[in-house]
Parts: C-alpha cells; sequence; structure tokens
C-alpha cells in the first residue's frame, strides 16, 4: 500500500466514524426533545401515551388529593380552556400549591392521566413559568396583573 | 442616608466611568505603539492596566459598602438586601444579582490585566502591549455594558425603609463562594484569549507563547473545575432532590468552556514541547472564551427563562448579541485571515503522543458540541417562535457517556507513548497490569451487583483502567521497588512538578468516575409520611423520625425533625432536617439533614406537614457521593501542582534575548 492509499483509507474511516457518530447523536436528540404542552394543546393534538412532555398551567383550585397517606398526590392543571388530571409520587416543591404556576415533566398513560416524574420548582411566588405565560394568553386567561409578576423573574438557579 | 453614603455611591459610579476611560485608551495606545514600534506607547498599556484595576476594585468596594450598610438609596441593594440579612449574605448579596456579578466579572477581569502588568516582565514587549490591548477592549466591552444598560449604582429619589431581601436558597455559604470561583475561571480564558489574538496579530507562535499561556490557562482551569464542584455541592445538598448534575442549561454553561478549557490545556503541550497543533490550539483559546461569554449570559441575562425575555429590556439584549457577535465574530474572522500564516513544524506518526493528545481533544471538542446542542437547541426554537421543548438528561447521557469511554481508554496509554513515533506494542505490555486491574474490577463488580445495571462494571473497570495506568506508569518512571528506595526518591524528586500534577490530575478523574458510577447505580431511596415514633427502613439502616419542633433563625422560622439513624440496632447517628420558613420573601425551604461518612451520603429531607402530626419525609442513601467532590479537589491539586512547575514559574524563556543598551524612547 502507499502512503496515499493508507492516507485514503484513513480519511474514509474517519468520515465513516463521523458520521456514523453523527447519526447516533442526532437519533438520541431527537428521541429526547421533550415538547411543552398546555391542556389545550393536550386535547387538541392528542400526544401519544407513553412519550416524556412537559404540562403546565395553573394548579386548579380545590383539585389537590392525597392518596396513600400523603406520599402520591393528584390534581388538576388548567389553562382556563382545558384542564387534566395529574398524578405525583413524591414531595412537591416548596411553592406548589393550588392557584400558582405549575410546570411538570413525565407521561400521559393510557386512561389520559398525566404521570408526573418531576414537578419543576423553578419559580417563586412572584415569578411564573415563561411556558404557563404563554399558555394563559394563548387561552385568553392571562391577566395583566401577572404581568409585573412575570417580568419579574429572578436569575434563575433552578434544577428540578 | 447620610451625605457620606451618597458620596460612597457616587464615587463608586465616578471611578466605574474613570476606568471604561482608562480601558479606551488601554485598548488603543499600546495596539498603535506595537504596531509602530513605540516603546513608550507600549509601556502604556501595564500602568493603564493597574490604574483600570485600580477603579474597578474602587466601584466593587463601593457597591461592597452599600450592600453592608443597607443603603436602599441604592436599587440594586434595594432590590436584592435586606437590614435584617446576615453579613455574609450583605456581602454575598453584591455578585447575587445581574447587575452585581457583572460587575465582579470586570474586577477580575481587570486583576488578571493588572497581574500581567505586575508579572509580565520577561514578556516581549510588543506582545505584553497587544495582550493588555486585547484585554483593555474586553474591558471597554463590559465597562460599556454595566454603564450604559445594568449599572449597580442606579440610585432611588425616594429610598425605601427595607429592601426586598435575597431568594432564601441563594444563602447558602456554599453557593456564596461559587460565582468568584466561576468567574476566576471564565474570566481566565480571557487570558489565553488576548494571548491567541496577539499571536494572530504577530503571526508567530512558538514554545515560548505556549509556556507563557499554560499559566494563566491553568489557574483558569483550576478555578473553573472549583467552581463547577461547588456548584454541584451546593445543588446536592440545597436542593433536596438527592442528585448533583441534572445537565441543566446553568450547570451546562459552566460546563461547556471547562470542557474546551481541558482541551486548550493538553494542545498547548503539543504546543510547547512539539512546535506542532498551532492553529488548533489558538482556535481552541477563542473558543474557550467564548464559551465561557455564552455561560456568563445565559446565566445571568434571564434569556433561559424565555429568548423573548430579551425583548423586556432591548438595549441589554441587543448589547449582549453585539458584544458575542464582536468578540466571537471578530476573533474568527482574525483567524480565518491570520492563521494559514502560522507554521508548525513537527510532523508526528499515527501512534504518538501527540496523536493521543489529538484524540483527547477531538474527544472533548465533540462533548462540547454535544452539550452546546443540547443547551442551544430549544433557545433556538424558541427565537424562532417554534415549539417549546426542553432537552431531557438521558441525551447527555448517553451521549456524553459514550464519548468519554475512549476519552478514559486513550487517558492511560496516552502519557506512556513517546512523543513523535510512539510504542504501542511497549506501552500495551506496560498496560497489562491496568487491564487486569480493570477486568477484576469489572468482573467483581458484576459477580457482586447482579449484572444491573450495566454501567457499574462499565465505569468501576474504567476507574480502575485509569488508576492503575497512570500510578502504574509514575512507578515505573521512579523505579518504584525495582530500585534502591533513594534512587527513587532522587527520581520522584527531580519529576517535573507538572508530570506530577498529569498524574494526581488524572487519578482524580479515576476518582470522580468511581463516585458518578457508584452513586448513579447503588442510590436507594424512600418516601412515606412519617408521625412521631414511626420508622422507615433505607439501604438497611432504621431511620426513627422522633419528633418536630420549631427553632428561630435571624431572618426565618424553621420546624425541626429529630431522626434518629440506627445501623445494626445501634445508633450511628441523630439527623435533623427542617423546613425553613422565610416571612420577608414568603418562601419556605426543605433544610436537608445529610450524614457523611466520607465513603456514603445518609440524606433526608423533610417535606410538607400531612394531617395531624404527619409529615413526609423523603430519605436518600447516596453511596460514595462524597467521592466526586474528593475527586475534583484532588483535580485542582493536580492543577495547582502543574502551576508551580519551576518551568511555569519562571521558565518562559524570552525568545528574543534583550540587546545590552536597549533603547527606551520615550513618548
Amino acid at each position: 500500500m502507499t502512503r496515499k492509499q493508507r492516507r485514503m483509507i484513513l480519511v474514509v474511516a474517519g468520515m465513516a466514524s463521523l458520521s456514523v457518530g453523527a447519526a447516533l447523536v442526532l437519533s438520541t436528540f431527537s428521541d429526547n426533545l421533550v415538547f411543552f404542552y398546555s391542556p389545550t394543546d393536550v386535547a387538541l393534538k392528542q400526544p401519544a401515551a407513553g412519550r416524556m412532555l412537559r404540562i403546565g398551567g395553573l394548579v386548579e383550585d380545590n383539585s389537590v388529593t392525597k392518596f396513600d397517606g400523603g406520599t402520591r398526590i393528584e390534581f388538576k392543571v388548567t389553562d382556563g380552556a382545558h384542564d387534566m388530571p395529574v398524578s405525583y409520587t413524591g414531595v412537591p416543591p416548596s411553592l406548589f400549591r393550588e392557584g400558582q404556576g405549575v410546570v411538570a415533566e413525565g407521561r400521559l398513560d393510557d386512561a389520559g392521566m398525566f404521570r408526573a416524574d418531576t414537578i419543576l420548582a423553578k419559580h417563586d411566588e412572584r415569578y411564573m413559568p415563561a411556558e404557563v405565560v404563554e399558555a394563559l394568553k394563548k387561552s385568553g386567561q392571562w391577566r395583566e396583573d401577572q404581568a409585573a409578576s412575570a417580568a419579574a423573574s429572578p436569575a434563575l438557579v433552578g434544577r428540578p | 442616608m447620610s451625605a457620606f453614603t451618597v458620596s460612597v455611591d457616587e464615587l463608586g459610579h465616578f471611578a466605574l466611568i474613570l476606568a471604561l476611560a482608562v480601558a479606551v485608551v488601554q485598548s488603543v495606545a499600546p495596539l498603535v505603539g506595537a504596531a509602530r514600534g513605540h516603546r513608550g506607547m507600549m509601556d502604556m498599556a501595564p500602568s493603564a492596566a493597574l490604574l483600570q484595576f485600580g477603579f474597578v476594585a474602587l466601584a466593587f468596594t463601593a457597591l461592597g459598602y452599600a450592600y453592608v450598610t443597607s443603603d436602599f438609596s441604592v436599587r440594586n441593594v434595594f432590590e436584592n438586601s435586606h437590614s435584617d440579612k446576615p453579613l455574609l449574605y450583605k456581602i454575598t448579596g453584591i455578585w447575587s444579582n445581574h447587575e452585581g456579578s457583572m460587575l465582579l466579572w470586570v474586577l477580575i477581569l481587570t486583576a488578571y490585566g493588572a497581574a500581567v502588568g505586575l508579572f509580565g516582565r520577561n514578556l516581549p514587549p510588543a506582545l505584553r502591549a497587544r495582550v493588555l490591548a486585547i484585554q483593555g477592549m474586553i474591558g471597554v466591552g463590559f465597562l460599556a455594558f454595566i454603564l450604559f444598560t445594568s449599572n449597580p449604582f442606579l440610585r432611588l429619589a425616594a429610598p425605601p425603609p427595607d429592601g426586598h431581601g435575597m431568594n432564601p436558597i441563594l444563602q447558602d455559604p456554599g453557593l456564596a463562594i461559587h460565582p468568584p470561583f466561576l468567574y476566576t475561571g471564565y474570566v481566565g480564558f480571557s487570558m489565553a484569549f488576548s494571548f491567541a489574538v496577539a499571536a494572530l496579530l504577530e503571526g508567530r507562535v512558538d514554545a515560548a507563547w505556549a509556556r507563557w499561556v499554560r499559566p494563566w490557562t491553568l489557574v483558569a482551569w483550576c478555578a473553573l473545575t472549583g467552581g463547577i464542584c461547588l456548584g454541584s455541592w451546593w445543588a446536592y445538598y440545597e436542593l433536596g432532590w438527592g442528585g448533583w448534575w441534572a445537565w441543566d442549561p446553568v450547570e451546562n454553561a459552566s460546563f461547556m468552556p471547562w470542557l474546551s478549557g481541558t482541551a486548550l490545556l493538553h494542545s498547548a503541550i503539543v504546543v510547547e514541547k512539539r512546535g506542532t497543533l498551532k492553529t488548533w490550539t489558538i482556535f481552541l483559546a477563542l473558543v474557550s472564551f467564548s464559551l465561557s461569554l455564552l455561560g456568563t449570559f445565559l446565566v445571568r441575562s434571564g434569556v433561559l427563562t424565555s429568548v423573548h425575555a430579551f425583548a423586556v429590556d432591548p438595549a441589554r439584549g441587543a448589547f449582549i448579541l453585539g458584544l458575542l457577535v464582536t468578540v466571537i465574530g471578530g476573533s474568527l474572522a482574525l483567524y480565518a485571515v491570520r492563521a494559514p500564516a502560522l507554521r508548525s513544524t513537527g510532523t508526528f506518526a499515527l501512534i504518538s503522543r501527540e496523536s493521543a493528545l489529538v484524540l483527547n481533544n477531538l474527544l472533548l471538542a465533540m462533548a462540547a458540541l454535544v452539550v452546546l446542542l443540547g443547551t442551544l437547541f430549544p433557545l433556538f426554537l424558541d427565537a424562532i417562535h417554534g415549539p417549546k421543548v426542553s432537552v431531557g438528561a438521558p441525551y447527555f447521557n448517553l451521549v456524553f457517556g459514550l464519548l468519554m469511554v475512549p476519552l478514559i481508554v486513550v487517558m492511560a496509554a496516552g502519557p506512556m507513548l513517546t512523543w513523535k513515533r510512539g510504542d504501542l506494542p511497549g506501552v500495551l505490555a506496560r498496560l497489562r497490569v491496568a487491564l487486569v486491574a480493570a477486568l477484576i474490577v469489572a468482573g467483581a463488580t458484576l459477580y457482586f451487583s447482579g449484572g444491573r445495571p450495566a454501567l457499574a462494571p462499565i465505569g468501576l473497570g474504567l476507574a480502575a483502567w485509569l488508576a492503575i495506568g497512570t500510578l502504574g506508569d509514575l512507578a515505573g518512571r521512579l523505579k518504584l521497588g525495582r530500585a534502591h528506595p533513594s534512587e527513587t526518591w532522587s527520581r520522584a524528586r527531580h519529576l517535573p512538578r507538572a508530570a506530577w500534577g498529569m498524574v494526581v490530575a488524572h487519578t482524580g478523574i479515576a476518582v470522580v468516575i468511581v463516585g458518578i458510577t457508584a452513586s448513579i447505580a447503588w442510590k436507594q431511596e424512600g418516601l412515606q409520611v412519617m408521625h412521631p415514633g414511626d420508622s422507615m427502613t433505607v439501604a438497611g439502616d432504621t431511620y426513627r423520625f422522633d419528633s418536630v419542633g420549631p427553632v428561630e433563625g435571624p431572618n426565618y422560622s424553621a420546624e425541626e425533625a429529630v431522626v434518629t439513624v440506627l445501623h445494626d440496632g445501634a445508633v450511628l447517628v441523630v439527623m435533623h432536617p427542617s423546613r425553613k420558613a422565610y416571612p420577608i420573601q414568603k418562601m419556605t425551604i426543605a433544610d436537608v439533614a445529610i450524614h457523611t461518612t466520607g465513603f456514603s451520603d445518609r440524606y433526608v429531607v423533610l417535606g410538607e406537614p400531612q394531617g395531624e402530626n404527619g409529615w413526609t419525609v423523603r430519605i436518600f442513601y447516596n453511596p460514595l457521593v462524597p467521592f466526586i467532590w474528593f475527586g475534583a479537589l484532588i483535580m485542582v491539586f493536580g492543577g495547582l501542582l502543574s502551576l508551580s512547575d519551576r518551568r511555569l514559574r519562571i521558565g518562559a524563556p524570552s525568545r528574543q534575548t534583550k540587546p545590552a543598551g536597549e533603547l527606551h524612547v520615550t513618548a
């Protein structure tokens, strides 16, 4: 084999492994894209059960019920137009309460119940998650007095 | 407010304006001097750098004074502080917000510039002038940004009686000292950046250049490693979710410059020793600082909440974009024009230490790209009004993990290869012990854990391979056990500190891998509503919930639980998790109780009250999590050891010997 041929083989092998790597990265990437849905989006688009997604809106008043001695909660998330049931096992973040904005990450089950793995705690009482603001605006439930609090969002330090 | 405090604020504001003026001079005059060979103008650079540092330090002190004295006529203090806050958090309040953190950023930037002014005497005058001019330009950008869009000295006409206070989650010593570390790291890469741009301007990169760049990069790397570790530690013990890393954009922002900075650290060695990989090293220097800038702004600008949050303050958003485009675009354009002129001299074979370091660089660069894609893609979709998405942790775990496997395999073998042309069979023979150790560890893990999860044997096997390979190489170099102890001792003393640093840092990575693997593979948790007297068993330990009582703190009131941990029937420890209510911010924060043995953590979170006397309690058993912090500390120690290398301290042989009777042209 000449020097040139050897180099060609190297280049081809490099390109091949690079494209395999890129394909792998991109397919993993698209599998792990988590889309955000408001309750209205869920009602309209009917996302497939079992796929990871985020939902957000307000925790509906008088909807939080405790099960299993308080370790599992069920509540409804609403954007005013539609609502959907959510079930979560664990300690909800300190700021989780009725009437407040919430973002939950998890999967829909076959019965249409959203099984949340995580409830995101990226907000304090002055602040509403941007996704929730947008969902409320879309459904026409946005009140301008909430605008000030949304704008005053603190520099985030949040992790789930 | 007394007349005196008013004048201190004004003094700070004024000092900041003067710093901007000095920075403008610093970024122009030395550059002109260097281009024309005018020594007097070049020599303005160090004085300007010191003066700029002095003014920024004055401004920073003034803001600090406003915080400590709770001067609520300053809007920034009013919005972020409160007179009831403990002194420590009044001080750290300075950088807990956007405006103050930008001021801290500039303070560190000018401190680096002043360090070059003070200690850069052995640099060729033209190079020093150019480096400081670039530093001056970065200073101009940031000082203008602060003064025009993010001024921390803005006043309120009618000072309110008290402030908003600080987010209680931020009131913690670990987080309080975390930004200065992180910024020392971020800004430290500005030195590599300035040296790279100066080298592009001069059209010359050589061993001496690499030797000057390395210590600055090492300082930045050590600080950033420490900062990321502190941030992760804080997230672990403060946020109460039992984990230590979530691939959150805030974490990724600091991790991306770390990855490219680590690559830079290694490629600079090749430039120094072999005079090759020059353009790539310059490129990495530009990229590392660009990622640092991106990281600073990602976290501080509110863009993570929503890209369109920029619209709230268009001036600020436009300024940030302008700065990023100028720095990244400008430096890359200069790179495109000038880099081809840089000639690499050395050639090397496919199997050589150079090749191993190239592979290291490729893998680290790809890892940085993978993290960048996952961090910026949701922002990109948001910006074009696409669907709202986030990128799940499994993407990062899988792709990043797969990239790290070959990196660790090469990490043990690379240092054994010789420069230019390596002896692969010889190196493999020397790695026999490491291979056997790795297989034994992986096999034993597989046997004892029952093969689930598959991550455990792979992770621990790789850690054993790396640790035994690295330490075995050291033993070989010292002829440990094969020569008289006095010879080993003498060899150990004569081994360069940089080599010791490499051994220590690589061993630290092995320790980190052990911690990460075990904490993911064998973490256990329990969740239950507990009443006084109830018990819960997690990982073989019994946690007895004894009582809950009120505790009053300086700016909070808490409910504190007493949890007794029984191990084999004997009392191991009594833990006190609590929930703190902060009345000023109307927030309640769970304060986690952690008992660590150094090998494992017992981690108890007190949740919400449930009915009569009941409380939700969440308990984690986290094996080997402390190894992650220990390993990171070992890595930082390795970096510092390398930094103390004689060659880097005084080494830097001047690349041009000074003529005896040098002409001093005075302006």
